[in-house]
């Protein structure tokens, strides 16, 4: 019983992991991307569709990541090339790819496919408690590859450091000759990529079918995962079990029967990521972990 | 690729066309996405655009659903131009509702003139409150504005789902979550024309609409308040030097949007619905903040740009029923109208050339 | 002296933006092993030429070469590439980031770690620079920082370092350190082009000097046998205005009482004010003088009331009322004006037109607003006035602020303040990278004011402002404030003392 619970909360945590992990990269090189909500449901949809479509579950995987990756180009066109407000860009993102991927998807509507299979043989989940650990897809181990890679890259490489230094201060940056839009753009893109995967692996994993706004605001929990990790990659792991642990805590209440209304169990992740953003805030350190110019428009001509 | 520089004047011609223009593009958008997927590109123009203007009673439905529109879009262009990102107007909407609604189902059996007003008060406070929450957190611990208001949009929205199917729950809906109806007390009655009777669903609460967005524009042009606003929203510095209050302006702001939401939100109810459900708003909070920038941040041309929004929500009711393309098309719009709208933004303050790493810029 | 051959040439280099002319035909040459001053007012194209030999701007005509050779920079890379580096007037250092971080940064080269740390303690040992590799910035000095800024440099083996203003944000202490490594930096062969605009400090560590004025060349001169007053004469061109006669101070009214003023720092990088004590009598002016990053800012917002405290002040009288609790406005209203040092974004906002620009400071100014409405003619009217009597060239009737020259803006809110007739005036760095002609207008206007009664304290880097302005100076270092000293007891060498620190103590000694 409490495998299968530690085994949802370790499925629910992947996506946050994910789009967490690729929008701390955006940020750290000074950019905010609101539209990662747009980005994860243009992800799933285009992973359902062409997986539904070839019964390949990897297309549908690379699929995600592209489509990511396309959205996050058109909101890189705007933002680094245009200078376009970070903030009303980013949900204008939300807007249209929440708007677009609700049309694409409207024909997959009650179809279905089957999820993704798990990575090591089956029957490794029958060990006690480790087996919950045993059981997840390869989608899920590759999260934490993923962020352990990306810790090495932001802390151990020169590129990284570039990336920091970008979003701490742009003309800096750009005076000892390092191109930050370009940095803002790979960042940019790897960000997309991210939650274009993450978006995939809700229909493809976590519940195998497609609904319009399936991703139910976890586009905005994953950008408020990155201030509660301080914007260090270690720390978001942490975050997204927590905050994975709290929506399954409504699954959970509702199957025991508690009194307790279902809805307020359902307001827990939000009221939830609203008591660390108040933490974090309120023990002030959070001004010199941020990158100093997060959301500024980097404008060659000054 | 794009080499921006900044212009020192910029040319009145920009203002006015830029949203004429993306208003344009989108349109040529929309044919382009209609032709992709097989629609006819005529008749889905026809009813996107032309169908709701028609017919008298249609145009008077237009203003109907402008109306949410331009009251919330109203409060966000204060707070846009104040660099304030309210995001959760659609949260505050449903909790002036919520309020309000309070109020209606407690006194179910008066005739009192006195129970509008009132309820038209409690939206605003009701509205106001969640509002007051993101702007005292980021006013104390500068919690950022954005995630907090959003996130207190889903929990308003499961608060007002549980109030519906739980305690204000009618018996006599049969299950359904409705509460019971107002008291006619309650309700905003349609607009009766002398001779004509009434156009279509055109309500009172469209009059107050359009006079909320011009009390705005005036504040904004002709007061001090108004000055405070514009310069919050352009420098910290400066606005302390000018001996203003930081921390005062952005909590009024915050409430004063918040409060207009909330009685955006009674009024759709009152209007159109007569009882609290679980679903009373269609995304008009966030709906409005592409009214705002249509708008330009000018609260009197937010009526024009509610309008014109609401024409792309009825268009999308229209040609989902005639051809059967999805409603979901109008977040398509809006959010290519929102992309065009930003990128003009730029045009106007920036001079865009297209050269490969010129430097020659003068400096200070 | 072996003759040493020319490093770098520039000829008949020149940059115009538009119509403007920043540099008109630049011709002279840097040495090897030279330090060479580059010198010059505010505004004389010193900023531009510098830019151009960084790659930074690309003449609009003209040559540079190197070493005989003509050469093209296309950018700071490339610059770098020759040989050359650059340390900012504004450090470009990253707060968040170690030293050593910053360091690998600023290197085209990608050294391993380990390798790094013993190049940079290697370096910082040869030239007598100590630093931490793995401290972070923003935990430094601004001198050290600017020894990390150098060292950055040194670690690229440049033939050329430009250095911009550097002792700006240096005591004079500390100033004398940097010319110890800079004359190492020569005997090693390195050249220097060392841009400044103090003219003791030119003939001090320069071999050379070009002096720039209005985008050209004036001369190139050998320092030692120059005077201090020639180079002025040279940098300046006529002679400059003398200012108004003061008529000295009039009453004995003590107008402003201060005591015991402290104030904690608010972030690491602002400075605490440790126990400030002043008074200003009626028809006097104060000047205060020091380091930018010394606590002037601090203190110019505890006097304004955009910082208010009632606990850490003891006293903090005007004209007998105590205003620890009093808005910016409500000081304001009382008669108080006051001018902070930044145009853009603090005294006067840019994107907004002049008559906003008045309102700034007058919104509860009954003509201007009844009730809270704003009443445009009396608004237009009080602002053409401000036009008109402050000399304020403006291109079009109602102008952007951003649209005006620096130095008529700051003629321009000078005179918005002063209109008022305030009793008591506080401004800081009141003719700052302004030109000559409105220089002397505002300096004129202030010693005005304080001849008919207001009592004035000035807070300025510009010592030979302070000693045209001021009846008495008082030194800020590290948040303290000096012994105020009359200023005919004082002289540079004095006031550079305490602006480094040195107590009173040691001025009490030379006296006797």
């Amino acid at each position: 019983m409490i495998d299968a619970l530690i085994l949802t909360i370790l499925m629910t945590s992947v996506p946050l992991v994910l789009a967490a992990t690729g929008e701390l990269v955006v940020e750290r090189s000074g950019v905010l991307n609101l539209g990662l909500e747009g980005m994860m449901l243009m992800g799933a949809v285009s992973a359902f569709a062409l997986t539904y479509a070839t019964g390949s579950l990897f297309i549908g995987l690379l699929a995600g990541i592209i489509s990511g990756a396309i959205t996050a180009a058109i909101f890189g066109f705007f933002v680094l090339g245009l200078a376009t407000n970070q903030v009303a860009t980013g949900l204008a993102l939300t807007i249209f790819g929440t708007g677009l991927s609700g049309l694409i998807g409207s024909e997959f509507v009650g179809k279905a496919i089957t999820g993704l299979p798990t990575l090591f043989p089956k029957h490794f989940a029958d060990i006690p408690f480790i087996g919950a650990f045993l059981s997840l897809d390869i989608v899920a181990y590759s999260s934490v590859i993923i962020v352990f890679l990306v810790w090495v890259f932001l802390f151990k490489t020169k590129t990284g450091l570039i990336l920091r230094a970008s979003g701490i201060s742009q003309y800096s940056a750009h005076s000892l000759g390092y191109s930050v839009l370009k940095v803002r753009w790979c960042a940019v893109l790897f960000g997309g990529m991210m939650a274009g995967l993450s978006g995939a692996y809700l229909p493809l994993m976590l519940t195998p079918h497609w609904s319009e706004g399936m991703t139910s605001g976890r586009g905005w929990i994953a950008l408020a995962l990155v201030v509660f990790a301080s914007w260090m990659p270690s720390r978001i792991i942490y975050g997204a079990i927590l905050f994975g642990t709290i929506t399954i805590m409504q699954l959970a209440g509702q199957a025991r029967g508690w009194t307790i209304p279902p809805q307020f169990l359902s307001s827990l992740p939000y009221l939830a990521t609203i008591f660390v953003l108040v933490v974090i805030s309120s023990r002030g350190s959070a001004k010199y972990l941020a990158p100093s110019d997060l959301t500024q428009p980097f404008i060659s001509s000054k | 690729m794009f080499h921006l520089t900044l212009r020192k004047e910029t040319p009145l011609i920009f203002k006015v066309s830029v949203p004429i223009a993306s208003i344009l593009l989108t349109i040529l958008f929309g044919i382009f996405i209609f032709s992709v997927l097989g629609y006819d590109s005529g008749k889905a123009l026809y009813h996107f655009f032309i169908s709701p203007l028609s017919r008298i009673d249609r145009i008077a439905d237009l203003f109907v659903k402008a109306c949410p529109l331009m009251i919330v879009g109203t409060g966000l262009v204060l707070c846009f131009r104040a660099n304030i990102w309210n995001i959760g107007a659609e949260g505050q909407l449903i909790m002036g509702a919520v309020f309000a609604g309070g109020l209606a189902l407690s006194f179910p059996d008066t005739n009192s003139v006195w129970l509008l007003p009132a309820m038209a008060v409690l939206s605003f406070i009701g509205g106001g409150l969640w509002a007051f929450l993101p702007a005292i957190l980021k006013v104390r611990l500068r919690t950022n504005e954005i995630l907090v208001s959003l996130m207190l949009t889903y929990v308003a929205s499961l608060f007002l789902d549980w109030l519906v199917r739980g305690p204000w729950r009618s018996p006599t809906s049969f299950g359904f979550p409705l509460t019971n109806y107002y008291p006619d007390a309650g309700l905003i009655s349609k607009i009766n024309f002398p001779g004509i009777g009434t156009i279509g669903q055109l309500h009172w609460g469209v009059f107050i609409a359009i006079l909320v967005c011009l009390l705005c524009w005036f504040m904004m042009q002709k007061t001090v308040f108004g000055f405070q606003v514009k310069l919050v929203g352009d420098s910290h510095k400066a606005f302390r030097y000018s001996g203003f209050n930081e921390s005062k302006t952005t909590m009024m702001l915050f409430i004063i949007s918040g409060g207009l939401a909330g009685l955006a939100g009674m009024i759709e109810v009152s209007a159109n619905i007569g009882q609290l459900q679980p679903n009373i708003s269609f995304g008009y909070g966030f709906t409005a903040i592409i009214v705002a920038f249509l708008a330009r941040l000018n609260p009197a041309a937010v009526i024009l740009a509610g309008l014109l929004i609401a024409l792309i929500e009825m268009g999308g009711d229209s040609a989902q029923i005639a051809l059967a393309i999805p409603k979901v098309v109008t977040g398509v719009f809006k959010g290519i109208l929102l992309f065009l709208l930003l990128a003009g933004e730029t045009l106007t303050k920036y001079q865009i050339n297209v050269k490969p790493r010129q430097r020659s810029v003068p400096n200070d | 002296m072996k003759p040493h051959s020319a490093l770098l040439e520039s000829r008949d280099i020149s940059k115009s933006f538009g119509s403007f002319i920043a540099n008109d035909k630049i011709n002279f040459n840097i040495l090897e092993g030279e330090i060479h001053g580059l010198l010059g007012e505010n505004g004389a194209g010193k900023s531009t030429f510098v830019k151009m030999v960084y790659g930074l701007l690309e003449p609009t005509m003209g040559a540079l070469f190197w070493n005989g050779n003509p050469i093209k920079i296309r950018g700071p890379q490339e610059a770098r590439n020759f040989g050359i580096g650059m340390v900012f007037q504004h450090f470009s250092l990253f707060p968040t980031l170690t030293v050593i971080e910053n360091i690998e940064l600023a290197l085209s080269d990608t050294q391993a770690l380990p390798e790094l740390r013993k190049t940079i303690i290697e370096k910082s040992q040869e030239f007598g620079i100590s630093v931490d590799p793995d401290t972070y910035i923003r935990d430094l000095s601004v001198g050290e920082q600017q020894r990390v800024e150098i060292l950055r440099c040194l670690l690229q083996n440049p033939k050329l370092l430009i250095m911009d203003e550097p002792t700006s944000v240096l005591t004079p202490q500390e100033s004398e350190q940097l010319f110890v490594i800079l004359n190492k930096l020569a005997a090693t062969g390195c050249s220097v082009l060392f841009i400044s605009h103090k003219l003791k400090e030119v003939k001090e560590i320069t071999q050379r000097a070009t002096i720039l004025r209005r985008g050209r060349v004036v001369d190139t001169v050998t320092s030692s046998e120059v005077s201090t007053e020639q180079l002025a004469k040279m940098m300046v061109g006529s002679d400059p205005q003398h200012v108004k006669p003061k008529i000295g101070t009039k009453s004995n009214d003590i107008l402003v009482q201060i005591s015991g003023l402290c104030r904690p720092a608010d972030t690491p990088f602002s400075t605490p004010l440790l126990d400030i004590n002043l008074d200003v009598k009626a028809g006097e002016i104060v000047g205060i003088a020091g380091i930018a990053g010394n606590g002037q800012s601090e203190l110019m917002e505890a006097l304004t009331g955009e910082w208010r405290s009632r606990d850490s002040i003891k006293v903090l009288d005007v004209l007998g009322v105590d205003i620890r609790d009093y808005s910016p406005h409500k000081r304001r209203q009382m008669g108080i004006g006051f001018l902070p040092e930044e145009r853009n974004g603090h005294s006067a906002v840019m994107g907004m037109t002049l008559t906003e620009n008045t309102l700034l400071t007058n919104h509860n100014n009954p003509e201007v607003q009844k009730h809270s409405i704003i009443q445009n003619d009396n608004l237009e009217k009080l602002t053409s006035n401000i036009i008109h009597d402050y000399d304020v060239r403006t291109p079009l009737q109602n102008p952007l602020a951003s649209s005006l020259s620096g130095g008529n803006l700051q003629k321009f809110v000078v005179g918005r303040e002063i209109i008022k007739k305030p009793s008591v005036f506080f401004v800081a760095q009141p003719t700052w990278g302004v030109d000559i002609g409105a220089t002397k207008f505002i300096r004129n206007a202030l010693i005005d004011l304080a001849n008919e009664g207001c009592g004035i304290i000035v807070i300025s880097q510009d010592l030979e402002e302070l000693f045209e302005l001021a009846d008495s100076i008082s030194v800020l270092f590290r948040g303290k404030l000096s012994e105020r000293k009359p200023v005919k007891e004082l002289n540079s060498q004095k006031i550079g003392l305490l602006m480094g620190g040195e107590d009173v103590a040691s001025l009490a000694k030379e006296h006797s």
